[in-house]
């Protein structure tokens, strides 16, 4: 599906050369008759299948690499913006979710359901900016330590600094989990309501068991089996997430690949990062599966 | 006020009320889906009258007043009351024209993935079957991929322009009608009523459109709100890549794109869009939130 939309898009991947005055028409056809772009669109779709089952996505026209080559080396730069957003997006979103269920209808639920909403409705980009502003423009000085915050990019040297990665990665990761903590509390907060008023609950407080222990050992597993499937719906959106906040970091990851392959007409390298990031989805949605299962043992795949 | 206080001392359960004035009643006691009502009709007034409202032509140039800050801020001026762009626009004029892009966009995407999502959920759900198959297998297709994704290649290898980006946009929003109106239908078409309607002779597609939607629409309609918050956001998503409406056109996510190289000199032309991005947003969210309590309290989370 994705290749015949991008096959039917007006220009094509010779379209730079097209505008060269020095490049003839003659040129033109021997480029493409060695890119194979004279063969029917079917063959070229198997061929192109055929190759990315063995892992080559083929050559990326902008950057003059291999595609795989040019996936794989900004990969880590993507996991580990996303990883940590994923992990603080879960984190602050069950822990925000839990709080605010126990203390329902509390200041501090209703600050929390102030944030989700806030959350939710604040375009990712204009927060980044405002964050960019605060933290790297501006500066923020409080109890007399002067707050700043590098604005792009990775790391400040090649060398590896991990004090100097963290710093790097503080702004984009909150940027990119901030709508997610918001939804992922939202949901925890009605998942969690629910179970709380269910019997189990009330006989495990009854035996005399701490509420902490009712919380966390009876309440969080099964308030959890929902919010497992909502997190497996919103990873795409994770992705899409990160192509924005790379742009505006300046992180050398996927998501700005995909960004300047665009402005290239590159589809080799369009193509590979869509089929990576399903690819990607559909193993993540398996391993949801796999907790489905650990959480709720009445799941048995057969 | 006195026919408020007087609806207030009817109880629910009164037979006579019908089922859609109590809704009403439910949406106009809820001060937040008030609040969202107020804003949402405050952008659909500018949008509808931007030539009245603003004073000044949001295209007009002056480069000898370029990155005025906000009026209240030393060095601002009254006539562009907050402040302007790099090109000597008028900030104000300029949001207030760019929420005709953001409701144009809203309201076409809920048109379009409307129509599409609900006649599909609807077919899905009561003819079951293969075409039930069919259709579920494609929405968790596209539920599984990153359709902003590919609603962004789609513009940007179309190239750019309003109706390239409603038609992405939209081509992204069906799926979530199909998945609630499926299920809606699925539960109803066991249910007496549609049953009778069936034994007395009623024709599939009349049952679907005299019997199913009427059912099935309060559940669309709150879906339909919160998809024009997003349509609202991935609007100005894309024009802040420089892949939404041509820079011509204001429009919110275009202007953070230009304000975003003058952050460190001229914050206020990056601040004023976002916040109107982000205040309206709120608005449609808040409106849904009230229907969705007022339409159908059970499913209040």
């Amino acid at each position: 599906m994705i290749f015949s939309i991008l096959q039917a898009a007006p220009g094509g991947p010779l379209t730079p050369y097209l505008q060269n005055p020095h490049i003839t028409q003659a040129d033109i056809d021997r480029l493409s008759h060695n890119l194979g772009l004279d063969q029917p669109k079917y063959v070229q779709y198997f061929k192109w299948l055929w190759r990315v089952v063995q892992g080559d996505f083929g050559w990326s026209m902008s950057n003059s690499e291999p595609v795989t080559q040019a996936i794989v080396e900004r990969l880590p730069a993507t996991l580990e913006l996303m990883g940590s957003a994923f992990t603080l997006s879960i984190g602050m979103g069950v822990l925000f979710g839990i709080v605010s269920a126990i203390r329902q209808y509390s200041w501090l639920d209703y600050l929390i359901t102030t944030f989700a909403f806030f959350g939710q409705s604040m375009p990712v980009f204009w927060f980044a900016l405002m964050l960019q502003l605060a933290f790297s423009v501006v500066g923020i000085t409080a109890f007399g330590y002067h707050l700043a915050l590098p604005s792009a990019g990775i790391a400040t040297q090649d060398n590896f600094d991990l004090g100097d990665r963290i710093q790097h990665l503080i702004m984009p990761t909150i940027v990119l989990s901030l709508a997610f903590i918001a939804q992922y509390s939202r949901f925890m907060r009605s998942s969690m309501l629910e179970v709380i008023r269910t019997d189990y609950m009330r006989t495990a407080a009854a035996k005399g068991v701490s509420q902490r222990a009712v919380i966390l050992k009876h309440g969080l597993k099964n308030a959890l089996i929902p919010l497992v499937t909502v997190i497996a719906l919103t990873l795409p959106g994770l992705f899409a997430g990160a192509v924005i906040t790379e742009t505006i970091f300046a992180w050398p990851g996927m998501g700005r690949l995909f960004i300047n392959a665009l402005g290239q007409f590159d589809f080799a390298v369009l193509m590979g990062y869509l089929v990576m990031v399903s690819f990607l989805v559909v193993f993540c949605n398996l391993l949801a599966d796999i907790c489905y299962a650990w959480l709720d043992p009445r799941v048995k795949y057969t | 006020m006195t026919a408020a206080v007087a609806a207030a001392g009817v109880p629910d359960d009164v037979v006579s009320v019908t089922s859609r004035t109590a809704s009403l009643r439910r949406l106009r006691r809820d001060p937040a889906a008030l609040i969202g009502a107020a804003i949402v009709v405050v952008v659909a007034v500018c949008a509808l009258f931007a030539p009245l409202i603003a004073r000044v032509d949001p295209n007009a140039q002056n480069l000898t007043a370029t990155l005025l800050p906000p009026a209240w801020i030393a060095g601002g001026v009254h006539e562009h009351p907050l402040g302007t762009d790099n090109l000597g626009r008028d900030l104000l004029a300029r949001i207030i024209w760019g929420s005709r892009v953001s409701a144009i966009v809203g309201l076409s995407v809920v048109a379009i993935g409307g129509t599409i999502g609900v006649t599909a959920g609807l077919v899905a759900g009561y003819r079951r079957g293969r075409v039930d198959a069919v259709i579920a297998r494609i929405t968790d297709v596209q539920l599984a991929f990153p359709l902003v994704l590919l609603a962004v290649a789609i513009v940007a290898v179309v190239g750019p322009g309003l109706w390239t980006v409603i038609a992405a946009i939209g081509l992204t929003s069906w799926v979530q009608y199909v998945r609630v109106v499926r299920a809606e239908t699925m539960s109803l078409r066991e249910r007496e009523f549609i049953v009778a309607a069936e034994a007395a002779g009623a024709a599939p597609g009349r049952v679907v459109a005299r019997h199913l939607l009427p059912n099935v629409a309060s559940a669309a309609i709150v879906l339909g709100t919160f998809e024009i918050a997003r349509a609202i956001v991935l609007e100005s998503s894309l024009s802040f890549l420089g892949l939404g409406v041509p820079p011509t056109t204001p429009s919110w996510g275009g202007m953070l794109a230009d304000g975003r190289q003058y952050l460190d000199t001229a914050w206020w032309t990056a601040l004023f869009p976002g916040l109107a991005i982000m205040i309206a947003v709120m608005g449609v969210n808040l409106l849904g939130d009230g229907l969705r309590d007022a339409l159908d309290p059970e499913m209040r989370a």
